[in-house]
Protein backbone atom coordinates (compact mmCIF):
# COMPACT_ATOMS: atom_id res chain seq x y z
CA UNK A 1 0.00 0.00 0.00
CA UNK A 2 1.36 3.43 -0.86
CA UNK A 3 0.82 6.32 1.46
CA UNK A 4 -1.04 9.04 -0.44
CA UNK A 5 -2.22 12.57 0.28
CA UNK A 6 -5.52 11.38 1.71
CA UNK A 7 -3.76 9.43 4.47
CA UNK A 8 -2.03 12.58 5.66
CA UNK A 9 -5.28 14.51 5.50
CA UNK A 10 -7.06 11.90 7.58
CA UNK A 11 -4.34 11.97 10.24
CA UNK A 12 -4.47 15.74 10.44
CA UNK A 13 -8.29 15.77 10.54
CA UNK A 14 -8.23 13.25 13.40
CA UNK A 15 -5.66 15.35 15.28
CA UNK A 16 -7.77 18.46 14.72
CA UNK A 17 -10.89 16.80 16.07
CA UNK A 18 -9.01 15.42 19.10
CA UNK A 19 -7.69 18.89 19.82
CA UNK A 20 -11.06 20.62 19.55
CA UNK A 21 -12.92 18.01 21.59
CA UNK A 22 -10.10 18.18 24.15
CA UNK A 23 -10.77 21.89 24.57
CA UNK A 24 -14.53 21.46 24.78
CA UNK A 25 -14.77 18.35 26.96
CA UNK A 26 -11.82 18.78 29.33
CA UNK A 27 -13.07 19.96 32.75
CA UNK A 28 -10.09 19.22 34.94
CA UNK A 29 -6.78 20.72 34.00
CA UNK A 30 -5.88 23.89 32.15
CA UNK A 31 -2.52 22.46 31.08
CA UNK A 32 -4.38 19.86 29.04
CA UNK A 33 -6.06 22.74 27.19
CA UNK A 34 -2.65 24.08 26.17
CA UNK A 35 -1.73 20.66 24.79
CA UNK A 36 -5.02 20.47 22.92
CA UNK A 37 -4.34 23.86 21.33
CA UNK A 38 -0.93 22.61 20.26
CA UNK A 39 -2.58 19.57 18.63
CA UNK A 40 -4.89 21.82 16.61
CA UNK A 41 -1.95 23.91 15.36
CA UNK A 42 0.09 20.80 14.50
CA UNK A 43 -2.78 19.27 12.57
CA UNK A 44 -2.78 22.37 10.35
CA UNK A 45 0.98 21.99 9.96
CA UNK A 46 0.64 18.39 8.77
CA UNK A 47 -1.88 19.59 6.20
CA UNK A 48 0.46 22.30 4.97
CA UNK A 49 3.47 20.02 4.62
CA UNK A 50 1.48 17.21 2.98
CA UNK A 51 -0.10 19.57 0.44
CA UNK A 52 3.27 21.20 -0.17
CA UNK A 53 4.99 17.90 -0.92
CA UNK A 54 2.24 16.50 -3.11
CA UNK A 55 1.87 19.72 -5.12
CA UNK A 56 5.62 20.40 -5.46
CA UNK A 57 5.00 23.88 -4.11
CA UNK A 58 7.11 25.39 -1.32
CA UNK A 59 4.60 27.91 0.12
CA UNK A 60 3.18 25.34 2.53
CA UNK A 61 6.55 24.54 4.09
CA UNK A 62 7.37 28.22 4.56
CA UNK A 63 3.98 28.61 6.20
CA UNK A 64 4.73 25.70 8.55
CA UNK A 65 7.99 27.23 9.76
CA UNK A 66 6.17 30.48 10.52
CA UNK A 67 3.40 28.61 12.34
CA UNK A 68 5.91 26.68 14.47
CA UNK A 69 7.59 29.92 15.51
CA UNK A 70 4.32 31.64 16.37
CA UNK A 71 3.06 28.55 18.22
CA UNK A 72 6.15 28.61 20.42
CA UNK A 73 5.51 32.26 21.31
CA UNK A 74 1.84 31.49 21.89
CA UNK A 75 2.64 28.67 24.31
CA UNK A 76 5.09 30.88 26.20
CA UNK A 77 2.42 33.53 26.68
CA UNK A 78 -0.19 30.93 27.58
CA UNK A 79 2.03 29.46 30.29
CA UNK A 80 2.81 32.94 31.63
CA UNK A 81 -0.90 33.72 31.94
CA UNK A 82 -1.46 30.30 33.52
CA UNK A 83 1.21 31.05 36.13
CA UNK A 84 -0.34 34.38 37.18
CA UNK A 85 -3.75 32.70 37.25
CA UNK A 86 -2.42 29.97 39.51
CA UNK A 87 -0.84 32.57 41.82
CA UNK A 88 -4.17 34.34 42.20
CA UNK A 89 -6.43 31.34 42.53
CA UNK A 90 -4.26 28.52 43.84
CA UNK A 91 -5.52 25.89 41.41
CA UNK A 92 -5.83 25.33 37.67
CA UNK A 93 -9.03 23.31 37.37
CA UNK A 94 -11.15 24.42 34.42
CA UNK A 95 -14.44 24.04 36.29
CA UNK A 96 -13.34 26.53 38.95
CA UNK A 97 -12.71 29.35 36.47
CA UNK A 98 -16.11 30.90 37.16
CA UNK A 99 -15.44 34.36 38.62
CA UNK A 100 -16.79 35.90 35.45
CA UNK A 101 -20.23 34.65 34.62
CA UNK A 102 -23.58 36.12 33.73
CA UNK B 1 19.39 46.26 -8.67
CA UNK B 2 17.47 45.58 -5.54
CA UNK B 3 14.60 47.99 -5.36
CA UNK B 4 13.96 49.77 -2.09
CA UNK B 5 10.40 50.58 -3.09
CA UNK B 6 9.03 48.16 -0.51
CA UNK B 7 10.19 50.68 2.10
CA UNK B 8 7.70 53.10 0.64
CA UNK B 9 4.80 50.63 0.88
CA UNK B 10 5.42 49.69 4.50
CA UNK B 11 6.41 53.18 5.71
CA UNK B 12 3.78 53.55 8.47
CA UNK B 13 4.49 50.07 9.83
CA UNK B 14 8.22 50.69 9.64
CA UNK B 15 7.94 53.95 11.58
CA UNK B 16 5.69 52.32 14.15
CA UNK B 17 7.94 49.27 14.56
CA UNK B 18 11.03 51.43 15.08
CA UNK B 19 9.21 53.62 17.59
CA UNK B 20 8.00 50.46 19.32
CA UNK B 21 11.52 49.10 19.66
CA UNK B 22 12.71 52.47 20.97
CA UNK B 23 9.83 52.59 23.49
CA UNK B 24 10.67 49.04 24.52
CA UNK B 25 14.28 50.01 25.11
CA UNK B 26 13.28 53.01 27.21
CA UNK B 27 10.86 50.79 29.16
CA UNK B 28 13.55 48.20 29.88
CA UNK B 29 16.22 50.73 30.88
CA UNK B 30 13.93 53.04 32.86
CA UNK B 31 11.67 50.50 34.51
CA UNK B 32 8.21 51.40 35.76
CA UNK B 33 9.14 54.97 36.72
CA UNK B 34 9.16 56.01 33.07
CA UNK B 35 5.73 54.61 32.22
CA UNK B 36 4.51 58.08 31.18
CA UNK B 37 7.49 58.82 28.95
CA UNK B 38 6.94 55.48 27.23
CA UNK B 39 3.31 56.48 26.74
CA UNK B 40 4.44 59.71 25.09
CA UNK B 41 6.84 57.86 22.79
CA UNK B 42 4.05 55.49 21.74
CA UNK B 43 1.63 58.37 21.11
CA UNK B 44 4.34 60.06 19.03
CA UNK B 45 4.76 56.79 17.13
CA UNK B 46 1.05 56.70 16.29
CA UNK B 47 1.23 60.33 15.20
CA UNK B 48 4.29 59.85 12.94
CA UNK B 49 2.81 56.69 11.43
CA UNK B 50 -0.33 58.63 10.48
CA UNK B 51 1.74 61.49 9.04
CA UNK B 52 3.93 59.22 6.90
CA UNK B 53 0.87 57.57 5.45
CA UNK B 54 -0.25 60.81 3.83
CA UNK B 55 2.96 62.70 3.20
CA UNK B 56 3.80 61.12 -0.11
CA UNK B 57 4.86 64.19 -2.10
CA UNK B 58 8.44 64.23 -0.83
CA UNK B 59 8.88 60.48 -1.17
CA UNK B 60 7.49 60.75 -4.66
CA UNK B 61 10.67 62.50 -5.82
CA UNK B 62 12.81 59.69 -4.45
CA UNK B 63 10.87 57.06 -6.33
CA UNK B 64 10.48 59.04 -9.59
CA UNK B 65 6.73 59.18 -9.24
CA UNK B 66 6.29 55.43 -9.08
CA UNK B 67 3.82 54.46 -6.39
CA UNK B 68 4.11 50.78 -5.69
CA UNK B 69 0.92 49.36 -4.21
CA UNK B 70 2.40 46.04 -3.15
CA UNK B 71 5.50 44.82 -1.39
CA UNK B 72 7.19 41.52 -0.61
CA UNK B 73 5.80 39.80 -3.69
CA UNK B 74 2.16 40.62 -2.97
CA UNK B 75 2.26 39.77 0.74
CA UNK B 76 1.58 43.36 1.65
CA UNK B 77 -0.90 45.72 0.00
CA UNK B 78 -1.15 49.47 0.42
CA UNK B 79 -4.37 51.06 -0.87
CA UNK B 80 -6.86 53.73 0.16
CA UNK B 81 -8.96 51.13 1.99
CA UNK B 82 -5.96 50.07 4.08
CA UNK B 83 -4.97 53.67 4.78
CA UNK B 84 -8.36 54.75 6.04
CA UNK B 85 -8.70 51.62 8.20
CA UNK B 86 -5.23 52.21 9.61
CA UNK B 87 -6.00 55.81 10.48
CA UNK B 88 -9.13 54.72 12.40
CA UNK B 89 -7.14 51.99 14.17
CA UNK B 90 -4.36 54.42 15.09
CA UNK B 91 -6.83 56.97 16.47
CA UNK B 92 -8.61 54.29 18.51
CA UNK B 93 -5.31 52.97 19.89
CA UNK B 94 -4.18 56.49 20.79
CA UNK B 95 -7.48 57.04 22.63
CA UNK B 96 -6.94 53.82 24.57
CA UNK B 97 -3.47 55.04 25.65
CA UNK B 98 -5.05 58.32 26.78
CA UNK B 99 -7.70 56.40 28.72
CA UNK B 100 -5.06 54.39 30.55
CA UNK B 101 -2.96 57.47 31.38
CA UNK B 102 -3.91 57.66 35.06
CA UNK B 103 -5.74 54.38 35.41
CA UNK B 104 -2.88 52.04 36.22
CA UNK B 105 -1.34 54.57 38.60
CA UNK B 106 -4.58 54.69 40.56
CA UNK B 107 -4.70 50.91 40.59
CA UNK B 108 -1.13 50.85 41.83
CA UNK B 109 0.07 48.73 38.92
CA UNK B 110 1.61 51.30 36.61
CA UNK B 111 4.00 49.48 34.31
CA UNK B 112 5.77 50.76 31.24
CA UNK B 113 5.01 47.63 29.18
CA UNK B 114 1.42 48.70 28.70
CA UNK B 115 1.91 51.32 25.96
CA UNK B 116 4.47 49.10 24.23
CA UNK B 117 2.02 46.20 24.10
CA UNK B 118 -0.72 48.47 22.73
CA UNK B 119 1.73 49.62 20.06
CA UNK B 120 2.64 46.09 18.99
CA UNK B 121 -1.02 45.07 18.94
CA UNK B 122 -1.66 48.07 16.69
CA UNK B 123 1.23 47.07 14.45
CA UNK B 124 -0.31 43.61 14.12
CA UNK B 125 -3.67 45.14 13.21
CA UNK B 126 -2.04 47.29 10.53
CA UNK B 127 -0.38 44.20 9.07
CA UNK B 128 -3.75 42.40 9.08
CA UNK B 129 -5.43 45.31 7.31
CA UNK B 130 -2.72 45.41 4.64
CA UNK B 131 -2.48 41.65 4.19
CA UNK B 132 -2.42 40.47 0.59
CA UNK B 133 -1.75 36.85 1.42
CA UNK B 134 -2.83 34.37 4.07
CA UNK B 135 0.72 34.26 5.43
CA UNK B 136 0.88 37.98 6.25
CA UNK B 137 -2.70 37.78 7.48
CA UNK B 138 -1.78 35.06 9.95
CA UNK B 139 1.37 36.79 11.17
CA UNK B 140 -0.44 40.12 11.66
CA UNK B 141 -3.32 38.42 13.42
CA UNK B 142 -0.99 36.61 15.80
CA UNK B 143 1.07 39.72 16.57
CA UNK B 144 -2.20 41.43 17.48
CA UNK B 145 -3.65 38.50 19.44
CA UNK B 146 -0.52 37.69 21.44
CA UNK B 147 -0.30 41.31 22.60
CA UNK B 148 -4.01 41.35 23.44
CA UNK B 149 -3.80 38.16 25.55
CA UNK B 150 -1.20 39.84 27.76
CA UNK B 151 -3.19 43.07 27.92
CA UNK B 152 -6.33 41.23 29.10
CA UNK B 153 -4.37 39.73 32.01
CA UNK B 154 -2.49 42.97 32.65
CA UNK B 155 -3.54 43.45 36.30
CA UNK B 156 -1.62 40.40 37.31
CA UNK B 157 -2.52 40.45 41.00
CA UNK B 158 -6.23 40.63 40.19
CA UNK B 159 -7.96 37.24 39.94
CA UNK B 160 -10.66 38.50 37.55
CA UNK B 161 -8.15 40.03 35.15
CA UNK B 162 -6.04 36.88 35.02
CA UNK B 163 -9.13 34.74 34.49
CA UNK B 164 -10.18 37.04 31.63
CA UNK B 165 -6.71 36.72 30.12
CA UNK B 166 -6.81 32.94 30.44
CA UNK B 167 -10.23 32.61 28.82
CA UNK B 168 -9.28 34.97 26.02
CA UNK B 169 -6.04 33.11 25.43
CA UNK B 170 -7.59 29.65 25.22
CA UNK B 171 -10.48 30.60 22.98
CA UNK B 172 -8.29 32.95 20.93
CA UNK B 173 -5.66 30.28 20.36
CA UNK B 174 -8.38 27.82 19.36
CA UNK B 175 -9.72 30.30 16.82
CA UNK B 176 -6.21 30.83 15.44
CA UNK B 177 -5.94 27.07 15.06
CA UNK B 178 -9.27 26.94 13.25
CA UNK B 179 -8.11 29.76 10.96
CA UNK B 180 -4.89 27.91 10.17
CA UNK B 181 -6.70 24.69 9.42
CA UNK B 182 -9.00 26.58 7.06
CA UNK B 183 -6.06 28.28 5.37
CA UNK B 184 -4.30 24.93 4.94
CA UNK B 185 -7.38 23.54 3.18
CA UNK B 186 -7.69 26.60 0.92
CA UNK B 187 -4.00 26.30 0.11
CA UNK B 188 -4.19 22.59 -0.52
CA UNK B 189 -7.14 22.66 -2.89
CA UNK B 190 -6.26 25.85 -4.76
CA UNK B 191 -2.44 25.73 -4.67
CA UNK B 192 -1.98 29.31 -3.51
CA UNK B 193 -2.34 31.55 -0.50
CA UNK B 194 -2.24 34.83 -2.41
CA UNK B 195 -5.48 36.85 -2.49
CA UNK B 196 -5.04 38.10 -6.07
CA UNK B 197 -4.41 34.63 -7.45
CA UNK B 198 -7.40 33.31 -5.51
CA UNK B 199 -9.55 36.13 -6.90
CA UNK B 200 -8.58 35.14 -10.47
CA UNK B 201 -9.37 31.52 -9.67
CA UNK B 202 -12.91 32.31 -8.60
CA UNK B 203 -13.60 34.82 -11.36
CA UNK B 204 -12.61 32.45 -14.11
CA UNK B 205 -15.92 30.71 -13.53
CA UNK B 206 -14.44 27.29 -12.90
CA UNK B 207 -16.18 25.23 -10.26
CA UNK B 208 -14.84 25.72 -6.75
CA UNK B 209 -13.41 22.62 -5.13
CA UNK B 210 -15.43 21.67 -2.01
CA UNK B 211 -12.18 21.62 -0.01
CA UNK B 212 -11.77 25.35 -0.63
CA UNK B 213 -15.35 25.96 0.51
CA UNK B 214 -14.74 24.05 3.76
CA UNK B 215 -11.56 26.07 4.27
CA UNK B 216 -13.45 29.30 3.65
CA UNK B 217 -16.05 28.36 6.28
CA UNK B 218 -13.28 27.68 8.81
CA UNK B 219 -11.67 31.05 8.05
CA UNK B 220 -15.01 32.86 8.36
CA UNK B 221 -15.66 31.19 11.73
CA UNK B 222 -12.24 32.26 13.03
CA UNK B 223 -12.72 35.87 11.92
CA UNK B 224 -16.23 35.87 13.41
CA UNK B 225 -14.63 34.79 16.66
CA UNK B 226 -12.23 37.73 16.56
CA UNK B 227 -15.20 40.00 15.82
CA UNK B 228 -17.24 38.34 18.62
CA UNK B 229 -20.19 37.57 16.35
CA UNK B 230 -22.81 35.09 17.63
CA UNK B 231 -22.34 32.05 17.96
CA UNK B 232 -18.61 32.77 18.50
CA UNK B 233 -19.20 35.50 21.07
CA UNK B 234 -19.07 33.59 24.36
CA UNK B 235 -15.66 34.95 25.31
CA UNK B 236 -16.60 38.61 24.87
CA UNK B 237 -18.75 39.38 27.96
CA UNK B 238 -16.36 37.59 30.33
CA UNK B 239 -13.24 39.19 28.88
CA UNK B 240 -14.83 42.63 28.70
CA UNK B 241 -15.86 42.40 32.33
CA UNK B 242 -12.61 40.98 33.69
CA UNK B 243 -10.02 42.93 31.71
CA UNK B 244 -8.85 46.33 33.05
CA UNK B 245 -11.24 49.01 31.76
CA UNK B 246 -8.83 50.83 29.37
CA UNK B 247 -7.99 47.45 27.86
CA UNK B 248 -11.70 46.69 27.44
CA UNK B 249 -12.11 50.03 25.65
CA UNK B 250 -9.25 49.01 23.36
CA UNK B 251 -10.80 45.56 22.70
CA UNK B 252 -14.11 47.12 21.75
CA UNK B 253 -12.62 49.51 19.20
CA UNK B 254 -9.39 48.89 17.27
CA UNK B 255 -9.19 45.05 17.00
CA UNK B 256 -12.81 44.96 15.83
CA UNK B 257 -12.00 47.19 12.88
CA UNK B 258 -8.90 45.17 12.03
CA UNK B 259 -10.92 41.94 11.96
CA UNK B 260 -13.69 43.63 10.01
CA UNK B 261 -11.28 45.08 7.43
CA UNK B 262 -9.83 41.59 7.08
CA UNK B 263 -13.28 40.10 6.51
CA UNK B 264 -14.16 42.78 3.95
CA UNK B 265 -10.88 42.30 2.11
CA UNK B 266 -11.37 38.53 2.01
CA UNK B 267 -15.06 38.30 1.21
CA UNK B 268 -15.33 41.25 -1.19
CA UNK B 269 -11.87 40.54 -2.66
CA UNK B 270 -10.76 36.98 -3.49
CA UNK B 271 -14.00 35.34 -2.43
CA UNK B 272 -16.40 37.83 -4.04
CA UNK B 273 -16.92 35.36 -6.87
CA UNK B 274 -17.80 32.62 -4.38
CA UNK B 275 -20.43 34.61 -2.49
CA UNK B 276 -22.98 31.80 -2.81
CA UNK B 277 -20.86 29.82 -0.39
CA UNK B 278 -20.39 32.39 2.38
CA UNK B 279 -23.50 34.54 2.05
CA UNK B 280 -25.76 32.30 4.13
CA UNK B 281 -23.19 31.82 6.90
CA UNK B 282 -22.48 35.54 7.28
CA UNK B 283 -26.22 36.26 7.10
CA UNK B 284 -26.82 33.90 10.01
CA UNK B 285 -24.03 35.46 12.09
CA UNK B 286 -25.35 38.96 11.36
CA UNK B 287 -28.96 38.19 12.35
CA UNK B 288 -27.96 36.14 15.41
CA UNK B 289 -25.53 38.85 16.63
CA UNK B 290 -28.08 41.65 16.25
CA UNK B 291 -30.82 39.74 18.07
CA UNK B 292 -28.66 38.15 20.77
CA UNK B 293 -26.81 41.40 21.47
CA UNK B 294 -30.13 43.21 21.88
CA UNK B 295 -31.98 40.63 24.00
CA UNK B 296 -29.15 39.36 26.23
CA UNK B 297 -28.17 42.95 27.00
CA UNK B 298 -31.56 43.50 28.63
CA UNK B 299 -30.68 41.43 31.70
CA UNK B 300 -27.18 42.79 32.37
CA UNK B 301 -26.40 44.82 35.48
CA UNK B 302 -22.66 45.27 35.02
CA UNK B 303 -21.85 48.27 32.82
CA UNK B 304 -18.84 46.66 31.13
CA UNK B 305 -20.79 43.48 30.44
CA UNK B 306 -23.65 45.51 29.04
CA UNK B 307 -21.28 47.31 26.68
CA UNK B 308 -19.96 43.90 25.59
CA UNK B 309 -23.47 42.90 24.49
CA UNK B 310 -23.84 46.27 22.83
CA UNK B 311 -20.61 45.53 20.94
CA UNK B 312 -22.01 42.14 19.86
CA UNK B 313 -25.18 43.80 18.52
CA UNK B 314 -23.06 46.37 16.67
CA UNK B 315 -21.02 43.61 15.02
CA UNK B 316 -24.33 42.37 13.62
CA UNK B 317 -24.99 45.78 12.06
CA UNK B 318 -21.48 45.87 10.62
CA UNK B 319 -21.97 42.45 9.04
CA UNK B 320 -25.13 43.77 7.38
CA UNK B 321 -22.83 46.27 5.66
CA UNK B 322 -20.49 43.45 4.60
CA UNK B 323 -23.43 41.48 3.18
CA UNK B 324 -24.70 44.50 1.27
CA UNK B 325 -21.25 44.95 -0.30
CA UNK B 326 -20.71 47.27 -3.23
CA UNK B 327 -19.61 50.88 -3.00
CA UNK B 328 -22.37 52.02 -0.66
CA UNK B 329 -21.90 48.98 1.58
CA UNK B 330 -18.19 49.65 2.10
CA UNK B 331 -18.85 53.36 2.57
CA UNK B 332 -21.55 52.63 5.16
CA UNK B 333 -19.16 50.28 6.98
CA UNK B 334 -16.52 52.97 7.33
CA UNK B 335 -19.02 55.63 8.44
CA UNK B 336 -20.64 53.26 10.92
CA UNK B 337 -17.39 52.03 12.34
CA UNK B 338 -15.69 55.40 12.80
CA UNK B 339 -18.75 56.70 14.65
CA UNK B 340 -19.19 53.52 16.68
CA UNK B 341 -15.52 53.36 17.74
CA UNK B 342 -15.57 56.90 19.09
CA UNK B 343 -18.92 56.28 20.72
CA UNK B 344 -17.84 53.17 22.59
CA UNK B 345 -14.48 54.71 23.59
CA UNK B 346 -16.40 57.65 25.08
CA UNK B 347 -18.71 55.25 26.94
CA UNK B 348 -15.72 53.45 28.44
CA UNK B 349 -14.25 56.83 29.40
CA UNK B 350 -17.38 57.31 31.52
CA UNK B 351 -16.91 53.85 33.08
CA UNK B 352 -13.34 54.87 33.93
CA UNK B 353 -14.66 57.95 35.74
CA UNK B 354 -16.85 55.86 38.04
CA UNK B 355 -14.85 55.61 41.22
CA UNK B 356 -15.97 55.81 44.78
CA UNK B 357 -13.29 56.74 47.30
CA UNK B 358 -10.69 55.67 44.74
CA UNK B 359 -12.25 52.21 44.17
CA UNK B 360 -13.71 51.27 40.80
CA UNK B 361 -17.46 50.76 40.61
CA UNK B 362 -19.06 49.40 37.46
CA UNK B 363 -22.61 48.31 38.15
CA UNK B 364 -25.61 50.06 36.60
CA UNK B 365 -27.08 51.05 39.96
CA UNK B 366 -23.93 53.01 40.80
CA UNK B 367 -24.95 55.47 38.09
CA UNK B 368 -28.06 56.45 40.06
CA UNK B 369 -28.47 60.20 40.41
CA UNK B 370 -25.27 60.93 38.52
CA UNK B 371 -26.95 64.01 37.01
CA UNK B 372 -27.01 65.61 40.45
CA UNK B 373 -23.56 64.59 41.66
CA UNK B 374 -21.59 64.95 38.39
CA UNK B 375 -23.83 66.80 35.89
CA UNK B 376 -21.20 67.06 33.14
CA UNK B 377 -20.33 63.37 33.27
CA UNK B 378 -24.03 62.49 33.17
CA UNK B 379 -24.60 64.78 30.19
CA UNK B 380 -21.69 63.23 28.30
CA UNK B 381 -22.96 59.70 29.03
CA UNK B 382 -26.51 60.67 28.02
CA UNK B 383 -25.30 61.99 24.65
CA UNK B 384 -23.26 58.82 24.04
CA UNK B 385 -26.15 56.51 25.02
CA UNK B 386 -28.66 58.37 22.83
CA UNK B 387 -26.16 58.09 20.00
CA UNK B 388 -25.66 54.33 20.54
CA UNK B 389 -29.44 53.93 20.60
CA UNK B 390 -29.55 55.68 17.20
CA UNK B 391 -31.65 58.71 18.11
CA UNK B 392 -31.38 61.53 15.55
CA UNK B 393 -29.71 64.03 15.23
CA UNK B 394 -26.79 62.29 16.96
CA UNK B 395 -24.10 60.58 14.91
CA UNK B 396 -25.13 57.02 15.81
CA UNK B 397 -28.35 57.52 13.88
CA UNK B 398 -26.50 58.34 10.66
CA UNK B 399 -24.27 55.29 11.00
CA UNK B 400 -27.32 53.02 11.18
CA UNK B 401 -29.04 55.02 8.42
CA UNK B 402 -26.20 54.42 5.94
CA UNK B 403 -25.97 50.72 6.81
CA UNK B 404 -29.69 50.07 6.39
CA UNK B 405 -29.83 52.21 3.24
CA UNK B 406 -27.07 50.06 1.71
CA UNK B 407 -28.90 46.89 2.80
CA UNK B 408 -32.17 48.03 1.19
CA UNK B 409 -30.38 49.06 -2.04
CA UNK B 410 -28.94 45.58 -2.33
CA UNK B 411 -32.27 43.86 -1.75
CA UNK B 412 -31.67 42.86 1.87
CA UNK B 413 -34.90 44.41 3.17
CA UNK B 414 -35.34 41.50 5.56
CA UNK B 415 -32.00 42.24 7.22
CA UNK B 416 -32.78 45.94 7.50
CA UNK B 417 -36.07 45.14 9.25
CA UNK B 418 -34.36 42.78 11.72
CA UNK B 419 -31.72 45.42 12.32
CA UNK B 420 -34.26 48.12 13.08
CA UNK B 421 -36.25 45.85 15.40
CA UNK B 422 -33.16 44.84 17.31
CA UNK B 423 -32.02 48.45 17.60
CA UNK B 424 -35.43 49.28 19.09
CA UNK B 425 -34.95 46.50 21.65
CA UNK B 426 -31.43 47.60 22.50
CA UNK B 427 -32.61 51.20 22.85
CA UNK B 428 -34.24 49.95 26.06
CA UNK B 429 -30.96 49.31 27.82
CA UNK B 430 -29.28 52.45 26.52
CA UNK B 431 -32.19 54.63 27.63
CA UNK B 432 -32.42 52.81 30.95
CA UNK B 433 -28.94 54.10 31.72
CA UNK B 434 -30.14 57.65 31.03
CA UNK B 435 -33.18 57.06 33.21
CA UNK B 436 -31.03 55.75 36.09
CA UNK B 437 -28.73 58.75 35.83
CA UNK B 438 -31.43 61.39 35.68
CA UNK B 439 -34.41 60.08 37.63
CA UNK B 440 -33.09 57.75 40.35
CA UNK B 441 -31.99 58.85 43.80
CA UNK B 442 -28.21 58.87 44.22
CA UNK B 443 -27.02 55.88 46.29
CA UNK B 444 -23.32 56.56 46.37
CA UNK B 445 -21.19 59.59 45.72
CA UNK B 446 -18.97 59.26 42.65
CA UNK B 447 -15.56 60.96 42.91
CA UNK B 448 -15.13 64.02 40.66
CA UNK B 449 -13.28 63.20 37.45
CA UNK B 450 -9.75 64.52 37.30
CA UNK B 451 -7.86 62.65 34.55
CA UNK B 452 -7.20 64.85 31.56
CA UNK B 453 -6.82 61.86 29.21
CA UNK B 454 -10.25 60.49 30.08
CA UNK B 455 -11.83 63.95 29.90
CA UNK B 456 -10.28 64.52 26.49
CA UNK B 457 -11.66 61.27 25.05
CA UNK B 458 -15.09 61.71 26.64
CA UNK B 459 -15.41 65.35 25.60
CA UNK B 460 -14.12 64.67 22.09
CA UNK B 461 -16.45 61.71 21.58
CA UNK B 462 -19.54 63.56 22.85
CA UNK B 463 -18.68 66.59 20.71
CA UNK B 464 -18.28 64.51 17.55
CA UNK B 465 -21.60 62.73 18.21
CA UNK B 466 -23.37 66.12 18.35
CA UNK B 467 -21.39 67.88 15.61
CA UNK B 468 -21.54 65.13 12.98
CA UNK B 469 -25.08 66.07 11.92
CA UNK B 470 -23.95 69.61 11.13
CA UNK B 471 -20.94 68.71 9.04
CA UNK B 472 -21.07 65.12 7.84
CA UNK B 473 -19.43 66.01 4.51
CA UNK B 474 -15.74 65.28 5.29
CA UNK B 475 -16.34 61.74 6.50
CA UNK B 476 -19.08 60.89 3.99
CA UNK B 477 -17.13 62.21 0.99
CA UNK B 478 -13.83 60.65 1.97
CA UNK B 479 -15.31 57.23 2.71
CA UNK B 480 -17.13 57.36 -0.65
CA UNK B 481 -13.81 58.01 -2.41
CA UNK B 482 -12.18 55.11 -0.58
CA UNK B 483 -15.09 52.78 -1.31
CA UNK B 484 -14.92 53.72 -5.02
CA UNK B 485 -11.27 52.82 -5.17
CA UNK B 486 -11.76 49.57 -3.27
CA UNK B 487 -14.66 48.08 -5.21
Amino acid sequence: MTIGLSHFLVVSAVLFVIGVTGIILNRRNLLVLLMAIELVLLSANINFVAFSVFQHNLIGQVFTIMVLTVAAAETAIGLAILVIYFRNRGDIAVENATLLKG
Amino acid sequence: MISASFLYVVRPELVLALMGLFAFLVAIVGGNRVARSVGFIVLAGFFFATITMFSSSRLEGLLNGVFPMQAFGGLFVDDAFARLSKVIVLVASACSILLSWHYFEKEGSSRSEYPVLVLFATLGMMAMISAGDFLSLYLGLELQSLSLYILAAFKRDDARSSEAGLKYFILGALSSGVLLYGVSLIYGFSGTTNFDVLANLFQSGSTVHPGVVVGLVFVCAAVAFKLSGVPFHMWAPDVYEGAPTPVTAFFASAPKLAALALLVRLLLGPFAGASVYWHQAVLFIAVASMLWGAFAGLVQFNLKRLLAYSAIANVGFLLVGVLAGGIDGVQALFIYFSIYALNILGAFAVVLCLRRKGKEVESLSDLAGLSRTNPLLALGMAVLMFSLAGIPPLAGFFGKYFIFLAAVHHGLVFLAVIGMLSSVVSAYYYLRIVKIMYFDEPLIRIDPMTDWGVRLVLGGAALVMVAFAFMPAPLVDYTLKVAHEFV
